[in-house]
């Protein structure tokens, strides 16, 4: 049971950023591959904020966030203008980029060895330890059902459908007065805050923070539970992730860990990736269409 | 005059695809602007419209200069257009294509971008019916509305065609500029834009259109401008072209006279 709830916990902790990367990838479709990057600030932020300057939690929670939207508006900007491949190197590099920081800038981050004893997260008094999985669990699916309806109205409303423009044609969405520089970085942010967000997560579920948590592999498995779910699917990348979390405790699960490497679950998700690609692209759920009825005068109502 | 451009130049590496054009728009008329192929009409018209900076020269949209804006101000001013080879956002749906025309129309201007973001947010539900309904006008207008909720990939080509224009019209411009709207059309289709162009001029739209079907163009253009090798050979009324002499050398080719 308390395996179920760990798989959940990380589920959670990874719809969180696979929900910022459904935004970046499935309606802006540019092709980011550094979610890592901006989970680690979220969770450095949180940690370093907590040990070594005593702050709560919840008061580093808004911190992580914006932090990873100003690194994702500063690295949005000047990269954006790529597409596709070239857009995926220079994320890749990012990603690089902060975990580097992250392992060699001593004096902030105390380098490989990472924070350790990072404060337990408490509210109103109860304290939500890594032993109290259920409590734990609760409180990371809050964040995750939140910011599911958070995000999916910002896809439902004009802006996600500007993404979707310019993800199908760029020159089509600013020639019908789409400012798509705006829209992109725009994404681009609000994807990274998700990502600082699951980092915050992490950091005080883990209790400790390593440099090594960060990798480009991260990323890629964020990219893996949005493109296997469906992309443009808030819903899909949730299952993705969910799918994706299960496999990799697979062997834990079955009690196999000394039969089945490490390594082979990237195996597996590598082969789930190119099955994937070849009999169902759209993933498992596919996109989500929204289907405009016309209502009649009188049924006008606000909302 | 609506729209003008002075010694519009386009040079890409050694190839100069538009050299020295002065072309002008006239407001309420259908411009046609015709030429062989690679006479560099598309490379005008990506140079209007923002899609390409020229390398010399200047644009004017009432009278402003315009030269090297970016395509979504330039739509914002009131210059939509549509594509050689169309452009439509395929996986969306008819109604949402022209729903993305009337983005830019919603809400009020002087309130700044990101409250009129907070706004869109927030009051969605009633901003989306806005949005929906002025966009079916549009759709209804160009008689595709029971279209509405079809994918955009799904319509055949020539509706394909008017949905472009539809989407165009969806931003309230003051001149449409149409590329090649017939290409691909059989005679009845054809028939049939050119009533429709009519029926946008008659809104008061100003149009500029590109097209290689002459029956067309002589019969709706009140102006014609030709283009040959990057240079504005004639300009006049669908009469003057066809008895243009430079016209019918560089064009036309020669036919017996009738």
């Amino acid at each position: 049971m308390s395996f179920f709830l760990l798989i959940l916990i990380y589920t959670g902790i990874y719809a969180l950023m696979a929900i910022g990367q459904n935004l970046i990838t499935g309606y802006g479709g540019m092709l980011s591959l550094c979610q890592a990057g901006f989970y680690g600030i979220g969770a450095y932020a949180t940690a370093i904020l907590t040990v070594t300057f005593g702050w709560n939690f919840w008061a580093t929670l808004p911190v992580a966030i914006g932090l990873s939207a100003l690194f994702g508006l500063l690295i949005g900007l000047p990269t954006l203008r790529l597409n596709g491949d070239y857009l995926a190197i220079a994320t890749l590099g990012f990603g690089e980029i902060v975990r580097n920081v992250l392992n060699n800038w001593v004096s902030l981050t105390n380098g490989p060895m990472g924070i350790q004893r990072i404060p337990m997260v408490e509210i109103f008094g109860f304290q939500i330890n890594p032993y109290r999985k259920v409590a734990f669990a609760i409180l990371v699916w809050v964040f995750v059902v939140a910011l599911y309806f958070i995000f999916k109205r910002f896809a439902k409303c004009r802006l996600g459908r500007a993404l979707m423009a310019i993800s199908e044609d760029e020159i089509a969405a600013g020639s019908m007065g789409i400012n798509v520089t705006i829209y992109k970085v725009v994404a681009f942010m609000l994807g990274a805050s998700s990502a600082g967000l699951a980092g915050s997560f992490f950091a005080v579920y883990s209790l400790s923070v390593t440099p090594g948590s960060f990798q480009f592999m991260t990323s890629v498995l964020v990219l893996c539970m949005v493109v296997l779910g469906g992309m443009g699917n808030f819903k899909a990348c949730i299952l993705g992730a969910f799918i994706i979390q299960f496999i990799s405790y697979l062997p834990q699960l079955l009690g196999v860990t000394n039969l089945v490497p490490a390594q082979a679950k990237q195996v597996f998700f590598g082969l789930i990736l190119v099955v994937m690609m070849v009999w169902r692209p759209q993933g498992i759920l596919g996109r989500e269409k929204f289907t405009y009825v016309k209502k009649s005068a009188k049924g006008i109502q606000e909302g | 005059m609506l729209l003008e451009t002075e010694k519009l130049t386009r040079i890409y590496g050694g190839v100069v695809a538009i050299n020295d054009v002065d072309f002008h728009a006239s407001e309420g008329l259908i411009t046609g602007l015709i030429g062989p192929n690679g006479a560099g009409k598309t490379t005008l018209f990506n140079n209007m419209t923002g899609l390409d900076v020229p390398t010399r020269g200047k644009v004017f949209f009432e009278g402003n200069d315009i030269t090297g804006k970016s395509a979504h101000e330039i739509s914002r001013m009131g210059i939509a257009r549509t594509f050689q080879n169309i452009r439509l956002f395929k996986e969306m749906s008819v109604i949402e294509n022209v729903m993305i025309g009337r983005h830019f129309k919603v809400g009020n201007k002087d309130k700044g971008r990101f409250r009129q973001a907070l706004k869109s947010y927030f009051f969605m539900s009633r901003e989306e019916r806005w949005i929906y309904d002025s966009a079916m006008e549009y759709l209804e207008f160009l008689e595709l509305g029971k279209f509405a909720n079809d994918d955009a990939k799904s319509l055949p080509y020539g509706h394909q065609r008017e949905l472009e224009i539809a989407r165009a019209l969806a931003t309230e411009p003051k001149l449409l500029f149409l590329d090649e709207p017939a290409a691909g059309m059989n005679p009845q289709e054809t028939e049939h834009l050119m009533e429709t162009i009519r029926r946008i001029r008659d809104k008061g739209i100003s149009i500029v259109l590109i097209e290689h079907d002459m029956k067309l163009v002589m019969n709706i253009c009140d102006e014609i401008t030709v283009l040959s090798f990057g240079q504005k050979i004639a300009e006049g009324t669908p009469e003057e072209i066809q008895n243009n002499e430079t016209v019918i050398e560089a064009y036309l080719g020669r036919e017996e006279e009738d």
